[in-house]
């Protein structure tokens, strides 16, 4: 009884790594070409540092939003003290 | 009997050897760090933002909070029974939703501007319409086992549930059924992130493991370790090839889908607090991350390093969120307040 909800519970563990091993495909389309997985972390640290640098100049939080620019800035007028 | 365990031994056997095999492989990709990757990137010096408002109406503990799509609205969500949905930019209340349950944990507004999500302790998700002439109860998503703990809208017809009863869930809206169950985790699911082209979304439990899922097919394709906590939260990086990740274990991590492991370890000997909810700028380039110590610190998400903080909160930063534009961080607490930060 429960030593067949231990071997159910095994076989469903075995089938999950072997998924993520990347033996069993389900499809035929790949999130990531299999020749190339696990991509080497160079690789992918380079691909994510070009990443920043390419939107670095449209990130407003980066570069600072201009005072007249800025949608959150109190709308208050100016008093002359 | 002898059969059966010959079996147990046989799978056990098949279990190790596929786990070694996909260690193995992580470790022939892992040829040289991240931080030192990008030693030679430019730092981006101290990031000090300043705080623009503080939005008041909440009378008990905010628990979340998620911008609408046009990057000027934004919903919040208390236990005070309250669903608040806010104008950004004047500080005014639009809307006001009473909650069945008192007990909410997660909020979401659709793609569309239409419709907001909430759910709880209460295990249900509800979904109201906030374009009706008075908010309107939608659907009741009545299935999950345990509470809602995130809920995220693919659409005005799709949505994504995480449960502390362990599992994931696809919802129809049309018909208020589940589509699909996403089952891998052994401890409640806390936060769910969906990947920018919505074909897949992450999830993090307090299994310490964040999972990669496909939203079509229901499967789990990729499994995440490292943390030693509950990961409370869960983010994607802006070009959709890696994963930020927060946890109760005090420190927020980076995991590369590709290269299949975590790349980068976000953490400060002086910060002893759990992190209990982060957001991205919209180069990918800084992670505001909500801490257990009353603040949101900055980190730098390519040289690990902690470049600002953003200081004013009373009590726990429960969440965070950075609208599409990018162009501010908001942050709620358990003090009852919103703050805007740019």
């Amino acid at each position: 009884m429960s030593t067949n909800n231990n071997i159910a519970q095994a076989r469903k563990l075995v089938e999950q790594l072997r998924i993520e091993a990347g033996i069993e495909r389900i499809k035929v389309k790949q999130y990531f070409s299999s020749l190339f997985f696990p991509l080497l972390v160079s690789k992918a640290a380079a691909d994510l540092m070009s990443y920043c640098d390419q939107h670095a100049r449209s990130d407003p939080l980066l570069v600072g939003v201009p005072t007249s620019e800025n949608p959150f800035k109190d709308k208050k007028p100016c008093i002359i003290l | 009997m002898a059969a059966e365990k010959a079996e147990m031994d046989a799978l056990k056997k098949e279990c190790d050897a596929l786990r070694t095999q996909i260690e193995a492989a992580r470790k022939a990709a892992n040829d040289g760090s991240m931080s030192a990757a990008a030693g030679g990137v430019a730092s981006v010096g101290r990031v000090q933002l300043k705080l623009r408002k503080n939005l008041k109406g909440h009378l008990a503990k905010i628990y979340a909070m998620h911008w609408s799509a046009d990057s000027r609205s934004m919903v919040s969500a208390s236990q005070d029974g309250k669903l608040l949905v806010w104008d950004t930019f004047t500080g005014n209340k639009l809307v006001a939703v009473p909650l069945k349950s008192a007990w909410v944990m997660s909020v979401d507004f659709a793609p569309s501007g239409n419709l907001v999500a909430s759910g709880g302790l209460d295990n249900i998700c509800t979904v109201y319409n906030i374009k009706a002439a008075s908010p309107k109860t939608l659907r009741e998503l009545d299935a999950h086992t345990g509470y809602l703990s995130c809920c995220r809208f693919l659409s005005d017809s799709e949505i994504l549930t995480a449960s502390g009863d362990t599992t994931c869930c696809l919802w129809d809206l049309e018909t208020g059924k589940q589509k699909i169950i996403f089952t891998n985790h052994i401890g409640d699911c806390m936060s769910l992130a969906l990947s920018p082209d919505m074909n897949y979304f992450i999830s993090g439990a307090c299994d310490s493991l964040a999972k990669l899922w496909d939203v079509r097919e229901g499967a789990c394709k990729q499994t995440f370790s490292g943390h030693t906590s509950d990961i409370n939260a869960i983010a994607f990086f802006p070009s959709g090839n890696a994963v930020i990740t927060g946890s109760d274990d005090c420190s927020c991590k980076m995991y590369d889908l590709r290269a299949d492991q975590e790349v980068l370890d976000y953490t400060d000997s002086s910060l002893n607090a759990g992190v209990t909810s982060l957001a991205l700028s919209n180069s990918g380039r800084l992670i505001f991350a909500g801490y257990d110590d009353f603040n949101c610190h900055i980190w730098d998400s390519l040289k690990g390093e902690k470049v600002g903080v953003l200081s004013g909160h009373d009590n726990r930063v429960s969440c965070t969120g950075v609208p599409e534009d990018g162009m501010g961080v908001c942050t709620g607490s358990w003090d009852s307040f919103l703050k805007l930060w740019n």
